[in-house]
């Protein structure tokens, strides 16, 4: 019995890390019809950007607390900028500017490994986030709950700013009908630049999380890129609780998959799983657009 | 009808080319037939010979093999300060594995055929050694290699200045034994060494009444032990064998210490961590856990003493040594040695001249063993101290002549195969 | 002289010059690979040109996919370890001996042949396994999603996904089929000594006519009927579908067509490089696939290959020397080549044909409909007005 709540907050800790992760990826591309590749590595930017921020500061909590805006703000900036020199010439032509944006994670990876090093780096957690707290039928490391919390925030803050915030209308109107938007007056290249700014944020939000888990180097992007992807293409596009449903869903389905198999077995049999359920339902869980799957 | 001819015309001109190359080419020698192999292209004529360092400078082992290679750099510098090797002063090329065996495979070919090293010191994983000796047993080559690992293997090109399966398992496990633990749970990385030795510690342990209540393997990299260290903590066993390596090792002790297992009630034993590895897995993660290796920095010699002080000289106060970068930096010393030895840098002459050979090293005096190319060591197991350091626990006194294919245990039988 | 060498080009039939240029490729190259590089190059040299070509051989497969079909697989190293593994294991179990079993199964499994090893004793079953294996596979895989009319990024990330998940899979197996470290160690080659340097030689030779075969079985499809549809396709699949055809078969022929040349192409990678692990299967060696197809020039003929054997090649000789700098470097190429010149390096040659054709003085004959001459195909299409070439998404 303590196994199974085990492995389900072991599911519910791993969609969180999904959830904040694939986030920022579903807004962008529910937005643009873009794929950010370098969404990953926005991801490293974060985690770096809580590595040099403890560099500054003793204190492990504040600084990792510090560390949150401060990622957000990183990973938004250099969206902003990868927004306005590429991304913005590539309209209509998504799959290209999916190869640019590989193109340009391969040199924020390199850029990483130059400034910090090849090999990993250790970012302190803080002592009231290590151990774990009893929840009586269970342990669940004090950690994750913090992420698990952090993610919920995070969709919590995007959905009210979807939805109470004259932006997120703006975004709304663009993501439903982009032409009908223009036509109404709305600046498509600003609401477009404001959302890459929020979604890279999201992601280096997600990047200082992750730093309490394992080591922070240069290929943390590379780890979690496809996973946020399938998480993104399983939920639909348009709508945030799609790919809050999808990354729950696929991270119990990996970790019980995982209680029963290996690790690897478990990647393999999610990969079938979203193929098979793309199938039955080829626009994803929620979709507003539903008359083709583009 | 100008388009068919043209087309037909194309077809034409390549395959008369493709048929003249082929034929050209000519067929080699069948298997069996006593056929043409490499020859070696070592230039000695000179004043200096050329070895090649091949380690991983990027990818998930760089963090370890990194310093590996600047301890082969030391000794390279120390020997060619006191004149060299047979008057020859080394010439060295760096060649970076990427953490891939395939590479390191590609670049051993190099180092051989196109900078015609005499030989090649590095490798760290096992698949990486793996990769790599199919090359240097076709080329005739010779490659050091100073990382411990599963053992059952003795090329007659490799020479191991690890610790092999008896000089590090065993001995662990046997202290283990001592120490009372009647139950492990093994953890490990998915690749040869953690499922070799596995094999190993679960004979070793259905002879001496230990019971194995767990086996898991976790791919290279992974960073998600959530599953994992609930299923350590439900088994609920006496100690942790713990064979992960590289990143993982990181995400395995944070979340060891998270989920409340301590290092009194449920030691793990580490066989891939060294004190380098401490600092990137944070010092509070992994206070009070054990690790058997066959040197510390700690060791208590004159010997250990001036190298660590040379080590951190050269490269910073801040820096620490290990047992592979210490089996690297002998590694080169113990070639030089049975060079000087046999007269030649030949490798058949290397190869007949290498039984017997001693050096004084950090970890103590070793000797070459002719037969199987190992070095005897003195086994040690240690616990990690606060400060980050690796302090002796245990000692098997005298070094332990190397058994890699675990002949005189009868607990081995069979694991062979 | 450019006068007058204009003026002949504008005046010749379009087809004929076509063809020219195509023969001059395929002579060239035939030229380059079986008589100046053996000769010129050192057996070590030659090895990895034999490994760039393997790359080549992919890279033209995915040319046909991608730069013709639109389809932008990122998976192509599941098709090409499929091969290759299969070559493998043939070898393993030649060298193992009529009955024997591989030496890494003995040392890390039980010691018995899984039952899925056994067929590939066969060297027929091999060389058909070599091909049609990858083929099943993609044809299954894109049954499944095109007639789903899953498209553009959506099957870009599911190519990676299946790249990503074929590669865990195959580490997870130490015992049956070597894991982390993958298959190496082999002797012979269907009865050949693979020490012999004469053998390594034949193996460059057939990795090479190989090479020139998949380029002329491609230009024959560029020239056909089926390559115009797979053009169509690419460009407006929708009005394809109203025109009665049915674009799922159509990309499935060119992506099954692509995985039997990236599976024959791991074959050809085992042998002559000694080893194939997953590290050749998984993301990053999928998308160094397409790196080199990207700068060659998607939509041409000899463009992905020639992108593959430069981009191979500098990454090999480069990277030894300053692995820093090439990183950003091919990055940064990629990044150039893929937003500014979707062409590739070789619409360079077009630009530059059009630039001298738009500075001639008028001539007295009305112009030709078509002013540009391509040795190698149509150019990338241009957006029409208001309506996005390639589009995948219709708002």
């Amino acid at each position: 019995m303590q196994a199974l709540f085990s492995q389900l907050v072991a599911g519910l800790s791993l969609g969180s890390i999904l959830l904040l992760a694939a986030l920022g990826l579903a807004l962008t591309f529910g937005q643009m019809g873009v794929i950010n590749m370098a969404h990953g590595e926005f991801m490293m930017a974060g985690a770096y950007t809580a590595f040099v921020a403890q560099g500054f500061i003793a204190d492990a909590g504040v600084s990792l607390l510090l560390a949150i805006p401060i990622g957000f703000l990183v990973g938004g900036v250099m969206g902003v900028i990868l927004e306005a020199t590429l991304i913005r010439r590539m309209y209509h032509r998504p799959l290209d500017t999916l190869l640019v944006t590989w193109g340009v994670a391969l040199i924020l990876q390199q850029a990483a490994r130059d400034i910090f090093g090849a090999p990993n780096v250790d970012v302190r957690a803080p002592t009231w986030l290590s151990g774990s707290v009893n929840l009586g039928v269970a342990q669940v490391p004090a950690a994750r709950l913090f992420i698990l919390a952090l993610a919920v925030a995070a969709v919590v803050g995007l959905s009210l700013l979807l939805k109470a915030t004259p932006l997120g209308r703006r975004i709304r109107a663009v993501v439903q009908n982009r032409d009908l938007a223009e036509t109404v007056g709305v600046s498509t290249r600003s609401t477009d630049r404001l959302t890459f700014f929020i979604g890279s944020g999201l992601a280096g939000i997600a990047g200082v999380a992750l730093t309490l888990l394992g080591s922070t180097g240069p290929t943390l992007g590379t780890s979690y890129i496809v996973d946020a992807f399938l998480v993104v293409v399983a939920g639909g596009i348009g709508q945030i609780r799609g790919a809050v449903i999808a990354a729950f869903g696929l991270g119990l389905l990996q970790a019980t998959f995982e209680y029963s198999t290996t690790a690897s077995i478990a990647k393999v049999m999610v990969f079938v799983v979203v193929v098979v359920f793309l199938q039955i339902r080829p626009q994803g869980i929620f979709s507003v657009r539903t008359r083709s799957l583009a | 009808m100008p388009r068919l001819r043209t087309r037909a015309g194309v077809v034409r001109a390549t395959a008369v080319l493709a048929i003249a190359g082929l034929v050209s080419a000519g067929c080699g020698s069948r298997v069996g037939d006593s056929g043409a192999s490499a020859t070696s292209c070592v230039d000695t004529s000179g004043s200096s010979v050329k070895i090649g360092f091949l380690n991983s400078l990027s990818g998930t082992m760089a963090i370890s093999e990194k310093t590996v290679n600047d301890s082969l750099i030391l000794a390279a510098e120390q020997i060619n300060a006191g004149g060299g090797v047979l008057g020859k002063k080394l010439e060295v090329v760096t060649e970076d594995g990427a953490s891939e065996p395939t590479i390191f495979a590609e670049k051993a070919t190099k180092l051989i055929s196109s900078n015609c090293v005499a030989a090649v010191f590095g490798g760290w994983t096992s698949s990486s050694r793996k990769a790599m000796l199919p090359v240097f047993e076709g080329a005739n080559s010779l490659l050091f290699y100073p990382v411990q690992y599963e053992g059952l293997e003795a090329s007659p090109n490799i020479f191991y200045t690890g610790a092999t399966t008896n000089q590090q398992i065993v001995p662990a496990l046997d202290y283990l034994k001592q120490k009372g633990v009647t139950s492990l749970f093994l953890v490990g990385s998915d690749y040869v060494f953690p499922r070799t030795a596995n094999k190993e510690i679960k004979a070793y342990a259905k002879a001496n009444g230990i019971e194995v209540k767990g086996e898991e393997y976790a791919p290279l990299g992974h960073t998600d032990f959530t599953t994992i260290v609930n299923k350590v903590r439900s088994a609920g066993a006496g100690a942790v064998f713990n064979t992960l390596n590289g990143d993982s090792n990181v995400a395995f002790f944070k979340e060891y210490r998270n989920a409340g297992l301590t290092a009194g009630a449920m030691p793990v034993v580490s066989v891939s961590i060294a004190e380098e590895e401490v600092g990137g897995i944070g010092v509070d993660n992994l206070v009070g856990q054990l690790t058997a290796w066959n040197y510390y920095q700690t060791i208590d010699t004159p010997r250990n003493k001036a190298f660590v002080a040379d080590f951190k000289a050269k490269y910073g106060q801040n820096r620490v040594t290990s047992d592979p970068m210490e089996a690297a930096y002998t590694s080169l010393f113990l070639w030089k040695a049975i060079v000087e030895k046999a007269q030649s840098f030949k490798t058949d002459d290397v190869q007949n001249a290498a039984g017997g050979v001693s050096y004084d090293a950090p970890e103590g005096t070793v000797t070459v063993n002719g037969e199987n190319h190992h070095i005897a060591k003195t086994a040690l197991i240690g616990k990690v101290g606060p400060d980050g350091l690796i302090y002796t626990e245990w000692s098997s006194g005298a070094p332990v002549e190397p058994d890699p294919f675990l002949r005189s245990y009868d607990w081995a039988k069979g694991l062979t195969g | 002289m450019t006068a007058l060498a204009g003026k002949l080009a504008g005046r010749l039939p379009e087809k004929l010059t076509a063809n020219s240029g195509a023969l001059l490729g395929f002579v060239l190259g035939a030229l380059v690979l079986l008589v100046v590089a053996p000769a010129v190059l050192s057996d070590f040299r030659l090895s990895l040109l034999g490994r760039f070509v393997c790359f080549a051989i992919v890279a033209v497969g995915i040319g046909l996919a991608w730069g013709r079909g639109g389809m932008l697989t990122l998976g192509q190293g599941v098709f090409f370890g499929l091969g290759g593994y299969v070559m493998a294991m043939h070898l393993k179990l030649a060298d193992a001996g009529p009955s024997g079993v591989p030496d890494f199964m003995r040392l890390y499994g039980s010691g018995q042949l899984p039952f899925w090893w056994e067929p590939f004793r066969s060297p027929v079953v091999t060389l058909l396994g070599v091909v049609l294996i990858p083929a099943l596979v993609a044809f299954g895989l894109g049954a499944a999603i095109f007639r789903r009319r899953v498209r553009g990024a959506y099957f870009a990330i599911l190519s990676q996904a299946l790249a990503v998940a074929f590669a865990t899979l195959l580490t997870g197996q130490v015992a049956t089929i070597g894991g982390f470290n993958g298959l190496n160690g082999f002797r012979s080659f269907f009865g050949y000594n693979l020490f012999d340097p004469v053998n390594k030689r034949m193996l460059f030779y057939i990795a090479a006519v190989t090479l020139l075969v998949m380029l002329l079985i491609v230009w024959q499809l560029y020239r056909s009927r089926y390559g115009e549809l797979l053009i169509a396709v690419r460009d407006q699949e929708e009005r394809v579908r109203f025109l009665g055809y049915d674009p799922a078969n159509i990309k499935i022929v060119a992506y099954v067509l692509a995985a039997a040349m990236a599976g024959i192409a791991g074959a050809l990678f085992v042998p002559l490089v000694g080893i194939i692990s997953p590290a050749n299967v998984g993301v990053v060696a999928s998308i160094a696939f397409v790196i080199g197809v990207a700068i060659g020039g998607r939509a041409t003929l000899f463009g992905p290959a020639l992108g593959a054997l430069v981009v191979a090649y500098a990454q090999t000789t480069l990277s030894e020397s300053f692995p820093s700098f090439w990183t950003y470097f091919q990055g940064a190429l990629f990044v150039l080549v893929v937003a500014f010149l979707p062409g590739g390096l070789s619409s360079l040659v077009s630009v530059r044909r059009r630039q001298r054709a738009d500075a001639q003085p008028s001539s007295t004959e009305p112009p030709s409909p078509v002013q540009r001459v391509e040795a190698d195909g149509p150019p990338p299409p241009e957006p029409l007005s208001g309506v996005p070439a390639g589009s995948e998404t219709s708002r």
